[in-house]
This record gives C-alpha cells, structure tokens and sequence, in this order.
C-alpha cells in the first residue's frame, strides 16, 4: 500500500468513525477497535507529565460496549450531540506493519435549548492494525487540549 | 425584613428550608467569601506529593483568592495570596513549577517562597533620580499569608488567625476516616477539572447527600451489581461542617448475595456488564468498606470508591458557576497490577464517571429550576430535623449539618 493510499484510508476512516458518533451511531462506535483494544480520554497536561488516569479508560471491547449500554440505559444526561471536524492524519508505517497516526479534532457540542460551544479540541494518538484488510484501531488515546470539561462527557470522542 | 450585618436578606426558619437566594445572590458570594472562606476554616490548597521538593510551587484558590503554596528552603509549606503588593497583579502565573524565588512580571517586585517582599525595581531610582521614598519599607508591603495545616499529605490554608488546629477542626472521627484512606505517601495518577453550572453549594450538598445515591445514580442497579448485601451509614461532625459516609460489605450474607445474583441473571430484560473487569478490586484497606465519601467545610472531598480514590476540590467562580477540580492518586508502593485497578475503576468517577457523570448536571438543573424561586425554599427533612450520625443513608442529615455549620459561619 503506498503512502497516499494509506493517508486516505486512515482519513476515511476517522471520517466514518466521527460520523458514527455525530450521528448517534453510538452501538456502532466499537466496532472500529479490535477486540484487545485500548482507548483513553486524557488531557494535554496529563499526557505530558506521564499521568496514566483517563476520564474514560478502557482495555476492551467489551468495556467500550459496556461504556455505550451505561450511556443508553443507565446514566442521565440532557440530550445533546456532537460534531467532530477533523484534520488529514499524519500517519507512519511501523516496522510491524501496523501504523501509528496523529489526527486533530474539533468538537462542537450541540444542546438540547440550541446552544452550541466547542466543547473539546486535541489530537487522536492512534495505533491502526489491519485484520483481513480492515483497518482497526488497536489504540486510540485523546488528548483534549484543555484541562478542564464543561459539565460532563458522555458521548465518547 | 433582611439581615442588618450583611445587607443579606433573613433565612427566616428552620434550616431544614433553604431559601434559594442563596444560590443566586451577588452579596452571598461576597460574605462567603469574607466569613466562610477567609473566615475561621481550613481551605483545602494541594497535596503535599505536588510540592515535594524544595522550591517547588503551585498556584491554588481559597474561595475565589488565588494562592500561591510554596515548599521553602527550610522545607516548610508556605502559602500566600497570589498578588503583588504593589499593584494587584497576579505574581505566579503558572500552575506550577520550581524557583528560587517569585517575581511579579508587571515592574520585577520579588518575594521569597514565604511570601516576604525581598525586591522593588529601581527601588533606589536611576542615576540618582525617582525610586521609593525614605519612608517606604519594604516589610510593610506583603500579601496576605495564610495559616498553613497539613494532614495525611492534604495541605490545609486559612486567612484566619483563630481558626482551632486541624485535628480540633475535623474531629476524631472525621480524621480517622481521612487516616484510614491516605496512610502513606501517595502519587497523582490524574488531575482534571469540571466546571459546574451551578453554584458551589449545590454541588457540595450533591456530596454530602446520602438520600440521591442510589436514585439518582442507576448505574449499580441497571446492571444488577450486587450492592443487596451492603449496609452502610453517615458520620456528620459535631459542628455538622464535615461527614463521611460509607458502605460495607457484610460477610455474612455473601452466599444469599450470590444466590440473588445467579437469580437476577435470568432475569430477561437484564443488562450485564460485558466486562465486569471495571469492578474487580481488593479489599486494600482490610475492613471491607467499598465506598467512603468524605467532606470537610468548605469545600473539600476524599472518595474511596473500591480502590479509586480521588481528593476533590470545590471552588467558586462567581455565583452560578463552580470549579471542580480531581485529583486522582494511588500510592507510592502500588504494585502495577494495583495502579491498573484504580485506573479502571476510574470509569465510575469524575466527568465521564457511572456513578458521577450525573452529578455534573444535577446541580445545574436546580439552578435553572430555580431561576424564580429566590424567595421560595427547599425541604431538607429526609430522616427528619437532627444532624446526628446514623446507621442508614435515607436521611439528608449530613446535608443540614452543611447548612447549620454555614449558617454559624455567616450568622444568618
């Protein structure tokens, strides 16, 4: 695969997962992990200092599945949505042959009332592995760029 | 009729009916600040693990005062107001860091790490030409220095000169569960912040509520996690300013428990967790407690949920707005497999936490409920009038405790 066509397929990717999200695909959203997979919500400050607590920590599946069924069965939260716009990734190709990427994204949050704030911005640090020529990811840690979280987070980055 | 001190209106009653305006008005925040705050309290600043080393600082708040908590040569915790004496700037400007010294970056006014004015820019003038008077001094000219307590690695501030010790403030029984919890030397996994709609009170009455845990937070009950075989209750000091609350397993009903678990199973609409890895945790504190929630007047909370444990901070930020700042730690000796517990559990707290994501909102649903209700009052009479400990947790007695210590504080 070259370089240009593993750009757009991480690309599309992300696309596809943001829309999963931004569009209340929600059940969705973990199939795009491998089944051993890791994903992390942090911020700039403790991925930097080395500080390993996430505000969502998960090393499964099956804990991104349960992440979702909580969200839609059990905890409360005034409805609202999201809309992530994202850079191109820049991406590199690991020995392994799995890749490693970098991808900003903007978030904005849409309320209930109509009020509308950008509610997170950073960077996706991913490890993207390819079973049966779909491409997983196996690691995705989001570093927001701002300390703080207005409210709550629910629905995942 | 209003309260002739303060200019405040009269609470008028009993404190089991808490007048909204006081989530709402201006004048409220600003004798809180003067009375609670800086009145006779201990302010909740840092630990002590974020300045280990000497000349390490970090910038914190009492109330809505920035402060600057110092570790000094002599290997003491300072901390001081965190503005110059000259014009008012903010003298650190960084959460945190290492120095010799502090210097204000408006015109160069320096201070040691106790907070004592040492360097006045051209204090002397050039060439001969402007400088300070004779008269001035520069002794005269400090920020405000705070008292500083610390406790189980919690680093305590008060502006007030009278407050009692810290052990006296929390109470035997308070301090031993702060004790039972943080009993060696920890480290910080994690810190973020929340920022609240809502005032400050309303989130520090969230926690002190015993009565919303279970109705409110479903998390546990949506997923059939036993909690059937757990008994707990509440501890609220003498002042009524601090409370812990707590649940423990009781061994005696494990099998009945897990009969009613294999029961529940079957059960057809039944949600299961997929990986229940989340919950697996040890009982490392060796007294079967799961759960302790702990705070101390005004605005500090200890959790121990399993084996996540996180110090919170709560700070105003005006009147309908409130800071919430975590702090997740474990301790310095966590074997790897112990760290990875604590971090998995963390899913049930904070922000995005099971059992507290909800907590984020709550409070701002009351503030927007409110919105014209000043004169009307809430009904804190769950378990009844008293603010006495209790062997149960369907009672908002930790809760009146809150008000009456605040009501002390800001005589109303």
């Amino acid at each position: 695969m070259t370089e240009t066509t593993l750009l757009e397929t991480i690309a599309r990717f992300n696309c596809v997962y943001a829309s999963c999200i931004d569009e209340n695909q929600l059940e969705s959203w973990p199939e795009y992990f491998v089944d051993d997979c890791f994903y992390k919500v942090t911020t700039a400050d403790n991925y930097q200092k080395g500080r390993p607590a996430g505000l969502i920590y998960a090393d499964s599946k099956g804990m991104l599945k349960d992440r979702i069924s909580a969200l839609r069965e059990a905890n409360v939260y005034e409805q609202h949505s999201y809309r992530h716009i994202l850079s191109m990734p820049i991406i590199k190709l690991e020995s392994d042959g799995n890749v490693s990427a970098e991808t900003s994204f903007s978030v904005t949050r849409i309320m209930r009332g109509g009020q509308m704030d950008i509610f997170a911005t950073g960077k996706y640090v991913d490890e993207f592995q390819c079973c049966d020529s779909n491409w997983r990811l196996r690691k995705r840690v989001v570093v927001c760029d701002s300390i703080s979280i207005d409210t709550l987070l629910a629905i995942p980055l | 009729m209003s309260n002739m001190q303060s200019g405040l209106p009269a609470w008028g009653g009993s404190t089991t009916n808490v007048p909204y305006w006081l989530y709402q008005d201006e004048r409220v925040l600003a004798a809180e600040q003067e009375k609670v705050f800086q009145g006779p309290t201990w302010n909740y600043l840092c630990l002590e693990a974020e300045v280990p080393n000497i000349g390490d600082y970090r910038t914190t708040f009492v109330g809505e005062m920035p402060v600057v908590v110092t570790r000094n040569s002599d290997g003491e915790i300072y901390a001081f107001e965190n503005r110059c004496a000259h014009r008012g700037a903010l003298i650190a400007l960084e959460d945190s860091g290492n120095a010799e010294d502090l210097a204000c970056v408006y015109h160069a006014w320096s201070y040691d790490l106790t907070g004592n004015l040492k360097g006045v820019a051209f204090e002397h003038g050039v060439g001969g030409k402007g400088g300070m008077p004779e008269m001035f001094k520069k002794s005269d000219h400090n920020p405000r220095k705070l008292r500083v307590a610390t406790f189980c690695g919690l680093v305590f501030g008060s502006l007030d000169e009278d407050v009692p010790s810290i052990e006296e403030y929390l109470g035997d029984e308070v301090a031993s569960r702060v004790e039972r919890v943080l009993h060696k030397p920890v480290r910080v996994l994690g810190q973020f912040k929340q920022i609240l709609p809502n005032n400050w009170k309303l989130y520090f009455e969230n926690v002190k509520d015993t009565y919303h845990a279970s109705l409110l937070h479903v998390f546990f009950t949506t997923f059939r996690l036993n909690r059937l075989s757990q008994r707990g209750g509440v501890i609220v000091s003498e002042s009524g300013a601090h409370h812990v609350s707590y649940s423990v397993i009781n061994p005696d009903e494990k099998v009945s428990a897990e009969y009613e678990a294999e029961k529940l199973r079957s059960d057809k609409d039944d949600y299961r967790l997929l990986d229940p890895s989340l919950l697996s945790g040890i009982d490392e504190f060796g007294d079967g407690i799961t759960l302790q929630i702990l705070s101390i007047f005004p605005g500090f909370v200890l959790q121990q949920i399993q084996n996540t444990i996180a110090v919170r901070q709560i700070l105003p930020q005006g009147v309908e707005t409130t800071e919430l700042n975590w702090t997740y730690i474990g301790f310095e000796d966590d074997t790897p497999e112990l760290e990875e517990m604590r971090l998995k559990q963390a899913n049930l707290i904070g922000p995005s936490g099971f059992v507290s994501m909800e907590d984020g909102a709550v409070g701002g649903f009351v503030q927007r409920g409110i919105r014209c209700a000043g004169d009307e009052k809430s009904v804190v009479l769950m378990g009844g009038e008293d603010i006495a400990s209790a062997d149960y947790r369907a009672t908002e007695a930790s809760v009146r405790g809150f008000w009456h210590a605040y009501r002390n504080h800001m005589g109303l």
